[in-house]
């Protein structure tokens, strides 16, 4: 039988959430043009007022805020409250310049550990269960988030964040961890390493993941469950939004529901603003309706997915995404056409032979694109003769061209060459220096 | 009759072999015989040792992808015309051979011819019907 954390909201009717929504937008727009200085000028400039906000169907009058835009105002420029109301700052990463700031008031996180204790309960998690935080500690969202969720969820937390992999798994058999949490890469790796150990993973206590922090494929999610011999479970998230647990997967298993009482999603063409219907894939929008510290409207996710509202078997009227297949920005462009990692990868495991262990090595040779796949070898796929392994070589390259119209070489190299992660892979290494 | 090769997977990189054959070196195995096939990316080694199962461990341990592969090993006369005698006794049983490498032997006279062929049995036949001498593993490993 299915179990919620919260199912007023959860299974909640369409009207009661219109109704909700409208509520918290035209609250949340009223206390942006007051609090913050960006919203109350941007609004401006664009000629509106709090007052054209009446409900959700006035949402796509609103204007759209950027990544860039909390990096202009770095560090606290958009946040709604004053200093003393702020209980926590995260930040994410900032690979590419400035980290990102955010902050949250005391109901922000009891919001945010119930949107992850929702998302634990639908993992089939209970009061009863440890759970095993593996995602880092710090100014990164992932450990606290899911963290607070299972204290919230009457749980027993286990933080162990990340690293120090034969530690994980000492945790794992003599601390009793029931639900691993961490990003799919090291759940990946994590798995190896117990296969590596020759431990039997039924013989662990674990029944369950939720993973996230990164696209992973549905032959990636095979491949952990087989490993771990556990039901893997998708979680989404982003520190601006809130942090994990802006949507999460249920036991059906096919895309995540969004905690929409507080995120209201949009999906978006990203060349053009315009607001796409359900089923169609564009960049994903979350306006922020009851956040206290940093309240954001329309935001742009850079996050490529679908919304849909076809009802869930698992009983939540919460609408669904599907998991995101790629960033705006994670996208390369190979000769003219649009590859996504995750594409590939799915490619790749279909197959059956290799490991989700790859790298792609993008290069610009004599003005052409050139892909390299980098696939780890395996026992399965060695073969004593040159023939069975060009083959093999070969039977990549085909799938490669016939599912993504890209010819691609393919090289094989050692196991284990290929660099793992304990956080987010890194699965693309574009030499061309655009 | 039946010998076992190792094959092991060599990525083109810098060191692989000595790598590879300092494992077998270490745990004390002698290489017997061994030849490369090789690509333009990686290379496939073929050896024949003389403790065929603890080098297949060591390597294994070591993170290398290994395998075993059973051959034939034929002794052919070292004469003119001796070699091509072999081969044909092959063909003519419709035997195709998939790769070979030859070693001298140290103690008569004689030449060591390793063979993949798809089937080691009917192989050991076709050569034995020709009047060869196909060796056995316990002599090979001890040359």
């Amino acid at each position: 039988m299915e179990k919620y954390f919260n199912p007023w909201v959860e299974c909640a009717s369409r009207e009661t959430m219109d109704e909700m929504q409208s509520q918290r937008l035209v609250d949340m727009v009223k206390r942006c043009s007051e609090r913050v200085p960006f919203y109350r000028e941007k609004l401006k400039a664009e000629g509106i007022l709090p007052g054209d906000i009446r409900s959700v169907k006035d949402l796509q009058k609103l204007p759209f805020t950027y990544k860039q835009d909390l990096r202009d105002t770095y560090p606290y420029g958009m946040f709604a409250v004053p200093r003393e109301q702020l209980s926590r700052i995260h930040a994410s990463s900032g690979t590419t310049g400035k980290m990102t700031v955010v902050g949250y008031t005391p109901k922000d996180i009891e919001d945010w550990s119930e949107d992850t204790a929702r998302a634990l309960v639908a993992a089939g998690g209970t009061p009863n269960d440890y759970i095993h935080v593996a995602y880092g500690y710090g100014l990164f969202t992932g450990g606290l988030g899911l963290h607070y969720g299972a204290e919230r969820l009457g749980a027993t937390a286990i933080p162990v964040s990340s690293g120090n992999t034969k530690r994980q798994i000492d945790v794992m058999r003599d601390f009793g961890s029931n639900i691993l949490c961490c990003t799919p890469s090291y759940a990946m790796f994590i798995g190896e390493t117990i296969e590596d150990m020759g431990i039997d993973p039924k013989s662990l206590p674990l029944r369950a993941g939720i993973f996230g922090a990164e696209p992973w494929s549905k032959e990636m999610c095979s491949e952990i469950e087989r490993l771990l011999a556990i039901k893997a479970y998708d979680i989404y998230g982003l520190s601006e939004v809130m942090g994990p647990g802006v949507a999460f997967e249920c036991s059906v298993q096919d895309g995540m529901h969004i905690n929409e009482d507080k995120y209201i999603p949009e999906i978006i063409d990203p060349d053009t603003g315009e607001v796409l219907p359900y089923g169609v894939q564009g960049e994903l929008v979350f306006t922020c309706i009851s956040k206290e510290a940093l309240p954001l409207i329309r935001y742009r996710t850079r996050d490529i997915a679908t919304l849909t509202r076809e009802s869930c078997a698992c009983g939540r009227t919460l609408i669904k995404m599907s998991k995101p297949c790629g960033r705006t920005d994670d996208m390369l462009i190979i000769r003219g056409i649009n590859v996504f990692p995750s594409q590939i990868e799915s490619v790749l495991l279909e197959l059956k032979m290799v490991t989700p262990n790859y790298l792609l090595v993008v290069d610009r040779v004599d003005n052409l694109d050139t892909l390299e796949v980098q696939v780890e070898m395996t026992s399965e796929l060695f073969s004593d003769t040159v023939r069975n392994m060009e083959s093999i070589e070969k039977q990549i390259r085909t799938a490669l061209l016939s599912t993504l119209g890209l010819a691609a070489s393919v090289r094989l190299v050692e196991p284990k060459s290929i660099k793992r992660s304990e956080g987010k892979a890194q699965r693309i290494q574009d030499n061309r220096h655009i | 009759m039946i010998i076992k090769q190792i094959s092991v997977f060599v990525e083109n990189k810098l060191g692989r072999m000595a790598e590879i054959t300092k494992v077998i070196g270490d745990i004390g195995v002698d290489i017997r015989a061994l030849s490369i096939a090789d690509t333009s990316d990686f290379g496939i080694l073929r050896i024949i040792v003389n403790k065929p199962d603890e080098a297949v461990e060591a390597l294994r341990e070591a993170g290398m992808t290994v395998s075993l592969t059973d051959v034939i090993a034929v002794g052919v006369e070292d004469t003119p015309g001796a070699f091509a005698k072999a081969v044909s006794a092959l063909s003519d049983a419709y035997i195709s051979i998939e790769y070979m490498y030859a070693f001298i032997s140290r103690n008569d006279n004689r030449a060591c011819v390793i063979l993949r062929v798809e089937e080691p049995s009917k192989g050991i036949e076709a050569l034995q019907a020709g009047g060869f001498e196909v060796l056995g593993s316990e002599e090979i490993y001890n040359l």
